[in-house]
């Protein structure tokens, strides 16, 4: 029986369920313990730090041999700001690391934190985009002209000729708020000393196991053999646990310097003020249509508050400069001119949070349309409809090349399972009621499976992409696949298991599968972008391709027949129409103790290894929210979410689901509920899971999902990845629909979260201007 | 120093005698000095629940209470559900239905299902997603555990 395609139930599942599994935090035992003192104030001069007595504290003063965080693009607009792992002379974030204190329990490090004595001179921060972008305002980093760090513009057709023969141009002002990635759980890492070896083996909750190797040897000055680095089972990540932290090259400097075991687990107030945050976007732009409706321009002004540091790997570029790349989506338009700035302010830094940029840059355009319908009096599947690409493989206007895709179907699909009249009709009947309800759509691309072909040409210092995987049989026929990529979540030991099965004619119980593990794993990028089932399933198929013709070959040995007429299939090499034929187990065992048996040309053992590097492909879906707004208290109660998903092949169907609906979820919660608040002293007044509102089951409504599969040669597996499009498509149904609800009132969203209070306040302006 | 004090915690019908500041919560009791980690820790104030263990039968927040207070309560984690190696029917349906992915917070979603359960065990719909709404998951979207615990509720009164 094929496995690939089939809803098997994940293996991962056992040891979870039963509370076996370990996570960070289970692996502390034996260790002593670290906590941070963290800056109090957004920005500040270090005047002075006092120790308590006999305390283990160390500064930045102490930790010789130290580098910087230095993430670099090789662009002409791109500021370096190095990033010391604890504060030097100034602190640019609350909550930025100042000393680290060594204690024998986590209790004892944190009562000894409190009481460092941090002497600062406090400065005025510098907040938000806006105010960073201000005439006079301060400049976070000494040595930069202003607090633009990084910028770029495409200019491309002729975007004033075709803006001139519009018959309507429409300008949007969007902003999407700050978020976290709110991993249930927190970062964490353990350092263990080795006393025999003088090696360190880093614990560590990360997404990237051997990008984190080559970041902190860099940053300490070691050869990468002497540092092993692990991610047991991580609890959440969605892009948060994907960049360096600082903390995590700290602990190694200090178990190699005390030559000690030491763990340090992050607490959710640190979690919220010193892990990466993300979005944080400022949009405005301009649409030009023809008398048709046809989109024919886009100009835009996109500014990313990119927080106080750059993050390694994928800098602070990632956010503003993905949102200019990809903004024009899966319409077909070609004149377009767009700026993009990232702007740096006293703020968390910022990582990439599930779907980047394009949450927002969806909203932007999916916004456009329907303003758009409303300006031409057409329905919002019409307009979008006559402004979808249909041909492939199709150059956007910023030099993407996308392969097919199923973005019209995807859009009549939706429209058909919502039965558009028929909520229409509902629609009026509610409002003759005094009830608001409204639909939303929303139709995206999402990029994904980006090897360096993709990531080049962002001239990243480090360029990630290609994955490897080795793949060996043992002498008891059993396969172990040895993968770069580093799940959490996504069930990849599963899906590859089912890959490799069926390459193999083996069943699922001969397969293991190894990874976050730098010691016994090839070179990889981890997981993140929706990549590993396009890029490490890619190489775990070739691989298998591989292994299976060594493993043919010794069948053909054994049976005296010739490589292409041996099967493989369920669990033995016969000679295809013939009974004769070999298990596995005896097989893998002639290969490895009876090889002078075999043809001389052979080599010992069985054993193959892969690399794949693709392009990228585009998965595409259509979201469409039914949504009732309470007017009188601003709250949203999503009724009704249909996805209509095409991701290519898919490998596992249930875990593809869940993908999605996580994701929906997430990209909910950013339309409606989730928001990281700074004050205008550049405190945070979100530290808690009951200040920021990571939606509960209360809040969702089922999630109806659809599945439309274009399969095209971009992927090796045909799966085209689709980690994030939950989270991209989303949040634009969500507003597009509580925009909808509340046309009659002259509402218009433009910004998320739409909390109560927002809408309220929107609710408020249009009915006095209506007045 | 805090001084520390001898607690008797009868977890999964084993008595554990440890000595604990008076201070020391009860999950960081039960991680610590019982070994149980199965009991994780997302937030220490309560509110994502992923610490939720039984005490005398009802879903409790064990980042919220003291090992000090526990003496003598009988306290069920995660590690007590699968009997001799079969899961209990609440961790089979999760293992059914996709109930799970990064798998940080299904202990304590596991732990609240079977206390709602116990006390209504027709739990279902609107309510049941009501109950559901104590704890967090940032995977799943929550659907296939709504699914899961439906299941396992059906199972249990077959």
């Amino acid at each position: 029986m094929k496995l690939v395609g089939t809803p098997i139930r994940r293996r991962e599942d056992p040891e979870l369920l039963t509370g076996r599994k370990r996570f960070i935090a289970d692996l502390t035992a034996g260790c002593q313990s670290v906590a941070f003192v963290r800056s109090p104030m957004a920005a500040a001069q270090i005047v002075g730090i006092e120790r308590p007595e006999g305390a283990s504290v160390f500064t930045a003063a102490d930790l010789t041999g130290v580098g910087s965080i230095e993430p670099i693009l090789h662009r002409p607009d791109y500021f370096r700001a190095p990033q010391p792992v604890l504060a030097v002379d100034r602190v640019i974030y609350l909550g930025e690391p100042i000393a680290a204190v060594v204690a024998d329990t986590r209790r004892e490090a944190e009562d000894l934190a409190d009481a460092v004595y941090v002497d600062l001179e406090r400065h005025d921060p510098v907040v938000t985009a806006k105010a960073a972008l201000a005439d006079n305002s301060r400049i976070v980093h000494p040595g930069a002209e202003s607090n633009v760090v990084v910028s770029g513009v495409i200019d491309t057709g002729d975007i004033d000729a075709t803006s001139e023969s519009a018959v309507e141009r429409i300008e949007l002002e969007l902003t999407c708020r700050r978020q976290s990635a709110a991993p249930i759980e927190t970062r964490g890492a353990v350092a263990r000393y080795d006393e025999e070896s003088e090696k360190v083996t880093l614990h560590a909750s990360t997404q990237m196991p051997h990008v984190l190797r080559t970041a902190i040897c860099d940053l300490l000055g070691m050869q990468e053999a002497d540092l092993r680095v692990i991610a047991p089972a991580v609890g959440g990540a969605f892009g948060q646990k994907m960049c360096l932290p600082a903390e995590y090259a700290v602990l190694v400097w200090l178990a190699r310097h005390l030559r000690r075991s030491l763990a340090w687990i992050e607490d959710r107030r640190e979690n919220f003020t010193s892990s990466f945050h993300s979005r944080d976007h400022h949009y405005r732009i301009w649409g030009s249509f023809d008398a048709d409706a046809r989109l024919v321009a886009i100009e835009g002004d996109l500014v990313a508050n990119v927080g106080a540091y750059s993050c390694y790997p994928v800098t602070w570029g990632v956010e503003p400069l993905m949102a200019m790349a990809e903004l024009p989506g899966p319409y077909d338009f070609q004149s377009y001119r767009v700026r993009a700035r990232g702007v740096s302010t006293n703020t968390c830094p910022m990582s990439p949070y599930r779907g980047v940029s394009r949450p927002v840059l969806t909203l932007a355009m999916e916004r456009m349309m329907d303003v758009a319908a409303e300006r031409f009096g057409l329905d919002p599947v019409e307009i979008r409809r006559r402004n979808l690409i249909t041909r492939f493989p199709y150059r956007s206007a910023t030099g993407i090349v996308y392969d097919e895709g199923s973005y019209v179907a995807s859009l009549e699909k939706a429209a058909e399972v919502v039965d558009v009249d028929s909520f229409r009709r509902r629609q009026a009947e509610a409002r003759e009621a005094g009830r608001f309800l409204g639909i939303g759509f929303s139709v995206f691309s999402e990029r994904t499976g980006y090897g360096t072909p993709a990531f080049a040409p962002r001239n990243m210092d480090v360029t990630p992409g290609y994955e490897t995987v080795e793949m060996a049989m043992d002498p008891s026929g059993g396969v172990e696949v040895r993968i770069g990529a580093s799940p959490h979540g996504q069930g990849l030991v599963t899906t590859l298991s089912q890959v490799v099965a069926d390459g193999l004619g083996l069943p699922l119980e001969s397969v293991r599968v190894v990874h976050g593990d730098t010691d016994r794993t090839p070179y990889g990028w981890g997981t993140f972008a929706s990549r590993s089932m396009v890029i490490s399933g890619g190489a775990t198929k070739l691989a298998a391709e591989r292994l299976r013709e060594a493993i043919v070959a010794v069948a053909g040995d054994m049976l005296e027949a010739a490589p292409e007429d041996i099967e493989l299939a369920e669990g033995r090499a016969v000679v295809r129409g013939t009974d004769r034929g070999v298990d596995i187990s005896d097989l893998a065992r002639q290969a490895y103790h009876h090889t002078p048996k075999l043809a001389p040309e052979r080599e010992p053992g069985l054993r193959a290894t892969a690399s794949y590097d693709p392009a990228g492909t585009f998965s595409n879906a259509c979201h469409v929210a039914v949504v009732e707004v309470d007017i009188e208290t601003g709250g949203v109660r999503v009724d009704r979410f249909v996805v209509v998903e095409d991701a290519g092949l898919l490998i596992n169907p249930v875990i593809v689901d869940g993908q999605i609906a996580g994701g929906v979820v997430q990209g909910i919660a950013n339309a409606l509920f989730e928001e990281v608040i700074y004050d205008d002293g550049g405190n945070i007044l979100t530290t808690t899971l009951f200040d920021y509102l990571p939606p509960t089951a209360s809040e969702i409504p089922p999630i109806e999902i659809h599945h439309l599969q274009t399969i095209t040669d971009a992927s090796l597996t045909g799966a085209k990845g689709l980690g994030e499009g939950g989270a991209i498509g989303s949040p634009a149904a969500v507003i597009n629909a509580v925009s909808d609800a509340l046309r009659p009132l002259g509402v218009q969203v433009t910004e998320m979260p739409a909390t109560p209070d927002r809408i309220r306040r929107m609710i408020r302006e249009a009915t006095k201007e209506m007045m | 120093m805090i001084s520390s004090r001898a607690v008797t915690l009868l977890v999964n019908g084993v008595d554990y005698v440890v000595e604990v500041e008076p201070r020391k919560t009860l999950a960081d009791t039960l991680r610590e000095d019982c070994g149980l980690t199965g009991t994780h820790l997302g937030c220490e104030h309560g509110v994502c629940g992923a610490c939720t263990i039984l005490m005398d039968g009802s879903p409790v927040r064990s980042c919220l209470l003291f090992a000090v207070q526990c003496e003598g309560a009988a306290i069920e984690t995660v590690e007590g559900l699968a009997v001799g190696g079969d899961l209990h029917v609440l961790q089979q349906a999760f293992w059914d239905h996709h109930g799970l992915q990064c798998g940080f917070c299904t202990p304590g979603f596991l732990m609240l299902a079977k206390g709602a359960l116990a006390e209504d065990p027709d739990l279902t719909g609107e309510a049941l997603r009501e109950v559901l709404s104590s704890n967090l998951c940032r995977c799943t979207g929550y659907q296939n555990i709504v699914t899961a615990v439906e299941d396992a509720a059906a199972r249990m009164r077959s």
